[in-house]
């Protein structure tokens, strides 16, 4: 006899827990399918979970959720080797209900989330590999995992596996993914002290902050690095677009040591231990780069679509949102009582009228432009940091011949007309 | 014929930390998993109940979540579980551990007889060894630990022929039913399980039993029924280095002698 359910989620990551929540409390019989031992030990994020997407889904879910702390300061870095020009932005209001963003580990959430869909009836089956789409005539009616008798039949399939997604690929919605629709992101956990947490980075017991390092920290690559604050814990990494670091040469474990080397960032993470390492490929592709998000009886959504927000190193939230409005176009179908292509649109429909869609499509081209024009990463941002030496630094030189003198620098390298012409695209691309 | 197996929810030992301010293990630090060696005892009765029929149960103490080491081992195959889980259980070391152990398989027992129990060979948190035969003399059966094998089962002569571990090799023994048998993890390999054998056991609510359940004395358990107190737990001092003898027996019996003398002179 063959195993029957209504809807079949592959992977239980936030995404697809998000589905399966949604369907779940709507009574939908409903199967997550996860390859690891648990929900979110195949993943890596950087750390930081915003709110209100998840208190859609679960409200006042950070009263027992398991959270690190909640960020309260946002700063950002233009680093160069041995400087830097800084920015923050501290909001206390962000201490307090309704919280902004807090840091987690994806470990610990997602198995606690995993818990929660458990109890809302969801059947997550761990340890458990999807290998194919079972497909018959034009319609993808189940999967069949690498377990004995492991086929399973199901009215619509949802396919949250991640930035690879196999098979979302053997489905023929995307090809392999190119170097440059990827970043490759390391990343390690330091144990520390809470109190040295909270001493170096001036927060206190139960808040946070988080620096975003653009220039030097990916060897001006195309790319960002980050450090965030846990409770007993800080997480750096930096993650670089794969075609730059391929070409670069330089290996990814040795860009990461280089950043904990760098004189700025070292005293951030002196003494501590080293507790655990990551590494990951995230999709970066962007707007351009979203694949097919339907066929008959299948749904694509979180990493496997392509929908992260490189510029805001946002992820986990459009994953999160993707997942509830998949569910909810499943429900919409499931009253219709039909799961083919045209039915299941509802679901890029109401993705396009979201805020993922749109701000994937406001930077549409901002990561390409970057990606094609090197000049970005080194030229005009280690100019900030020699503008900033030149006008600070005090020798005895007019503040007039210091402009003079920047200006100078500036266009040495880079003809007035390009330089008007990065800044152009640049801001056309941004606005 | 009734195998029962008993199980122990563990901290994964290739990820637990020891609090250096206490001593003692961090459990939190690590996911609790079914002791390795109780998944390997499990395996054992889902294979003899293959090639003999019957049915396998497993039994555990713990805490409420301990219920995830039951469903893991009807993922194996195992039919049923029960799980010992109250308040009065709480601090109980290996004396009174097999007492609730043998409490709860009496009243197993009651409802079916039992031809067979086993159970790993150890602990990977306690390492002690002790439970297994704690409830073989509670019930007042035969123990046979350190299996390697079991040969054969004789559910109608009620016998059962194993390999038991010694030194440099193995016993072949031959044992009434029932029985308590402890093992190795060499006793099998792990199958991999068919998804609707994970499905049944994602769904699947073990029966739980209290103090009251299984007419446990309670002086008998807990923190007053467990003569056990941990004095101190330390990590043993590493070995510094030492020299290696190389050569032919007699070489090295001469090296070592020489050494000896030396070391005595």
């Amino acid at each position: 006899m063959s195993i029957r359910q209504e809807v079949i989620i592959v992977g239980g990551g936030v995404a697809g827990l998000s589905a399966a929540y949604t369907l779940a409390k709507a009574g939908v019989e409903v199967m997550v399918l996860e390859r690891g031992l648990n929900s979110g030990t195949k993943n890596v994020m950087g750390g930081v979970l915003y709110r209100q997407m998840m208190e859609e889904m679960i409200p006042d879910f950070w009263k027992e959720a398991p959270l690190e702390r909640r960020i309260i300061e946002q700063r950002f870095w233009l680093m160069g080797k041995d400087s830097v020009t800084q920015s923050a932005y501290k909001d206390m209001s962000w201490d307090s209900p309704p919280y902004n963003n807090f840091t987690v580990f994806r470990s610990k959430f997602d198995q606690w989330f995993a818990k929660k869909c458990t109890e809302a009836g969801v059947l997550i089956l761990n340890e458990t590999l999807v290998t194919e789409c079972i497909i018959k005539g034009n319609k993808v009616v189940g999967v069949r995992t690498n377990r004995p008798d492991g086929d399973v039949y199901a009215d619509v399939v949802v396919l949250a596996d991640g930035v690879n997604s196999l098979l979302a690929k053997n489905l023929g919605f995307h090809k392999e993914w190119t170097s440059d629709q990827v970043a490759l992101a390391v990343m390690e956990e330091i144990k520390l002290p809470a109190k040295v947490i909270e001493e170096r980075f001036n927060v206190g017991p139960e808040t946070g902050a988080t620096i975003e390092i653009y220039g030097e920290s990916t060897q001006n690559m195309m790319g960002t690095a980050f450090i965030y604050t846990n409770k007993e814990h800080v997480s750096i990494g930096c993650g670089t677009l794969l075609s730059q670091l391929s070409k670069s040469n330089i290996k990814p474990y040795e860009l990461l040591e280089m950043l904990k080397q760098n004189p700025l960032v070292k005293p951030f993470i002196e003494g501590g231990e080293s507790a655990e390492y990551y590494a990951h490929l995230i999709p970066e592709g962007g707007y351009h780069s979203i694949p097919r998000l339907t066929g008959d009886g299948v749904l694509v959504i979180g990493d496997a679509a392509q929908l992260v927000n490189s510029i805001h190193r946002e992820g986990s939230n459009l994953a999160m949102t993707s997942g509830r409005l998949a569910a909810e176009a499943i429900l919409q179908a499931r009253r219709l009582g039909e799961f083919d292509e045209k039915t299941l649109s509802i679901y890029p429909r109401s993705l396009k009228e979201s805020f993922v869609y749109q701000d994937l499509a406001k930077y549409k081209d901002a990561v390409h432009i970057m990606e094609r024009n090197p000049a970005y990463f080194n030229h005009h941002l280690p100019a900030v940091n020699s503008a900033m030496k030149e006008i600070l630094t005090v020798d005895g030189k007019s503040k007039r011949d210091k402009q003079w003198l920047i200006v100078k620098s500036y266009f040495k390298g880079r003809s007035f007309l390009k330089v008007l012409w990065d800044l152009f695209t640049l801001g056309k691309a941004m606005k | 014929m009734h195998i029962v197996v008993c199980i122990k929810q563990v901290p994964d030992a290739a990820q637990v930390k020891i609090d250096p301010k206490t001593n003692t293990l961090d459990r939190s630090s690590a996911p609790a998993i079914l002791n390795p060696y109780d998944a390997h005892a499990v395996q054992e009765a889902v294979n003899i109940k293959r090639l003999y029929g019957g049915r396998v149960t497993v039994l555990t103490m713990g805490p409420p979540q301990a219920k995830d080491i039951i469903r893991k081992s009807l993922e194996l195959g195992a039919d049923a579980g029960i799980l010992l889980s109250d308040r009065a259980f709480a601090g109980s070391d290996t004396w009174a551990t097999s007492y609730i152990l043998s409490q709860g398989l009496s009243e197993l027992r009651a409802r079916e007889p039992i031809d067979l129990i086993l159970c790993g060979k150890q602990a990977i948190d306690g390492d002690t060894a002790q439970v297994g035969p704690g409830i073989a003399r509670r019930l007042n059966i035969g123990q046979l630990t350190y299996i390697q094998k079991v040969e054969s089962v004789d559910f109608v002569e009620r016998s059962i022929i194993v390999h038991r571990r010694v030194d440099q090799g193995y016993e072949v023994i031959q044992a009434k039913l029932p029985c308590v048998v402890t093992v190795e993890k060499e006793i099998n390999e792990l199958q991999y399980s068919s998804l609707p054998e994970m499905m049944r056991a994602a769904q699947y609510q073990p029966l739980v039993w209290g103090v009251n359940d299984i007419h446990a004395e309670v002086n008998n358990m807990g923190l007053n029924g467990s003569p056990t107190t941990v004095r101190k737990i330390f990590s043993p001092p590493e070995r510094t280095g030492g020299e290696r003898l190389t050569g032919s027996i007699d070489d090295m019996a001469n090296q070592l002698v020489n050494v000896l003398l030396e070391k005595i002179s």
